[in-house]
């Protein structure tokens, strides 16, 4: 049996006794989590340490695994969107409108240009949420913990316009297929507007603050560098692929929701390193803007939703009084929707890169088979290569630069 | 030479015959089915050939049909990604109930490390010439695969807290 397959305690045992035969030194086993303040999430990493240093590592993973793909075999596909909140919840939005998009292709459903949009805004807000978070974390975790402080009243705006077109923060349950559930109130776009206004020039000032900061500069230059050739064959994507001097992007491989519409530019690093994700992080904050930005300049005129009764719920007042509509809404609420027979692969720019869902139809109300490729999990199977020799320090802000959000690792 | 279907499609006949089957376009995915054998081989030259340079391992994931015959009851899924072309593939590679097999494309893609082994956890699949292949989000002492279809959901409609009603009948813990 391969020392690969025992526990990784008892691997590492093994290496301290070896070491301390060889030339005495001795070697310590150091428990990073499951649930410590700098792990953000609950995954634990096994390291083998010299000192300060890490000689090796093992990540064990699966603490909130939450079966969502079983769960989804036996659901129908308007239960599955609350599942996809809790993937990457920093950016629910990005999920939800990526799992309505897939069902859409599976069904066939043509969305109407308005509805792309108003998905375009409300993605990009998510990103610029989940951007603000990863970003000010990593300054929280050299010793600046003002800009988290500063920037999190503009992730509270960001949640304050989800709640006036969804009714709800975190796990947003945002949409239907084939649109929203209902029309964006003018309140709601008088908060984008001011969020617009307002939120560039915090922006600014926190960039000002760490970008060229000597402190956070010493910090995250050179620490957890990943090559280009690394990141691809690890299968990175997102803004740590970027990092590394890739500029592989969904929105602009296969456009979706429009976005070959706008004109964005895709932020890249050349170092792959900590500082490099940083500064790649922030620039798409302002890309982002610039998208949004264009999208309610060119915001064209239609309907919130697509004309599609089979799968898109009446007006209730038409329940009440007409007969076809409460027959949609029966069959609709039953989940008894015309389905065919098929497979779909759809990937959206999530947070932290390609988010796909693979989804398995057999005509029935559930999917036979729905799996989500999470970049997470995918991605962070390189840290424990990349930390390897690197000191402790620099393997925490490390880790928050990846942006590991435990909901996304284990599903 | 830009890289269409057909080009592909003549290409793997060409060098694996009739170990390649079932192209079709499945949305907007050119899909094929592979024999488990070969499978190591036909992704090697996807990925290392010139012309085909499917330089990125999108995704792999497992499926269980229970419905189907002996040899096809479980399948595995990879999607490959030509970054330079952006050209997506998928390969489903059917194996046998009994003794489902297939080998490891870790020494071609460093990343399907993690996703064969949850592949491996939830569906009990072997991957050969893995170098690490033990659960991964599921806790090592279980003994069965969750999601194969046999295994049962909890029952939404309990009314108390007896351990049938869970599924946990055997050594499942």
């Amino acid at each position: 049996m391969s020392d690969l397959l025992l526990t990784p305690e008892n691997r590492f045992q093994k290496q301290i006794e070896a070491r301390l035969k060889e030339d005495g030194v001795e070697l310590s086993i150091l428990n990073l989590g499951p649930t410590h303040p700098a792990t953000h999430g609950i995954f634990q990493n096994i390291l083998l340490m010299d000192g300060e240093k890490i000689l090796d590592g093992e990540g064990t993973v699966g603490y909130i695994h939450r079966a969502f793909e079983k769960i989804a075999e036996n659901r129908p596909f308007y239960q599955i969107n609350v599942l996809t909140d809790r993937l990457n919840y920093c950016s629910s939005p990005i999920n939800n409108t990526g799992w309505w998009m897939t069902v859409e292709k599976a069904l066939g459903i043509e969305i109407p240009k308005r509805v792309q949009y108003l998905r375009v805004i409300i993605m990009e807000l998510a990103r610029i949420a989940d951007h603000i978070i990863c970003s000010s974390v990593m300054g929280v975790d050299t010793g600046a913990l003002t800009g988290f402080l500063y920037v999190m009243q503009y992730r509270e705006k960001i949640y304050e316009i989800y709640e006036e077109i969804c009714g709800a923060r975190l796990t947003t349950n945002m949409g239907r297929i084939g649109g929203f559930e209902r029309e964006w109130s003018p309140k709601a776009f008088q908060k984008i507007d001011e969020f617009l206004n307002e939120f560039p020039a915090v922006w600014t000032e926190f960039e000002n603050m760490l970008t060229r900061n000597r402190i956070f500069m010493d910090r995250t230059i050179g620490a957890g560098a990943v090559s280009a050739e690394m990141a691809m064959s690890y299968g990175f994507t997102g803004p740590n692929l970027r990092a590394a001097g890739i500029d592989y992007d969904v929105r602009v491989a296969q456009p979706y929701c429009s976005y070959e519409d706008f004109e964005f530019d895709i932020p890249v690093g050349q170092n792959g390193d900590c500082y490099d994700r940083f500064v790649v992080r922030n620039a798409e904050v302002w890309e982002s803007i610039k998208i949004i930005r264009q999208a309610l300049e060119k915001m064209p005129e239609g309907p919130y939703h697509a004309d599609v009764p089979d799968y898109y719920l009446p007006p209730k007042e038409d329940v009440y009084e007409n007969m076809e509509a409460l027959i949609y809404h029966f069959k609709i609420v039953m989940g008894e929707i015309p389905v065919p027979n098929t497979e779909v692969y759809n990937a959206v720019e999530g947070g932290n890169g390609e988010l796909g869902f693979y989804l398995i139809t057999n005509g029935s109300r559930t999917p036979y088979r729905l799996h989500f490729r999470r970049p997470c999990f995918i991605y962070y199977q390189a840290y424990n290569e990349i930390v390897k020799g690197q000191s402790l320090s620099d393997a925490i802000i490390t880790l928050s630069s990846m942006n590991v959000i435990a909901g996304e690792l284990d599903c | 030479m830009s890289l269409t279907n057909e080009n592909i499609q003549k290409a793997l006949i060409g060098n694996f015959g009739m170990k390649v089957s079932e192209f079709h376009q499945s949305h907007d995915i050119l899909t094929l089915e592979v024999q488990a054998d070969a499978l190591y081989e036909v992704i090697r030259f996807l990925k290392e050939d010139t012309a085909m340079n499917f330089n990125f391992l999108t995704d792999v994931c497992g499926v269980h049909y229970p419905d189907y015959e002996e040899s096809r009851q479980f399948a595995v899924v990879y999607h490959l990604h030509n970054w330079f072309e952006n050209v997506r593939i998928r390969i489903k590679t059917y194996l046998k109930a009994s003794q489902p097999e297939v080998d490891s494309i870790v020494t071609l893609y460093p990343g399907a490390n993690w996703q064969e082994r949850e592949t491996y956890d939830f569906y009990g699949i072997q991957f050969k010439g893995h170098p690490q292949l033990k659960r991964i989000l599921n806790m090592d002492e279980m003994q069965s695969f969750p999601l194969r279809k046999e295994f049962p959901l909890e029952d939404q409609g309990r009314t108390d807290k007896d351990d049938r009603f869970f599924g946990r009948t055997g050594p499942n813990c």
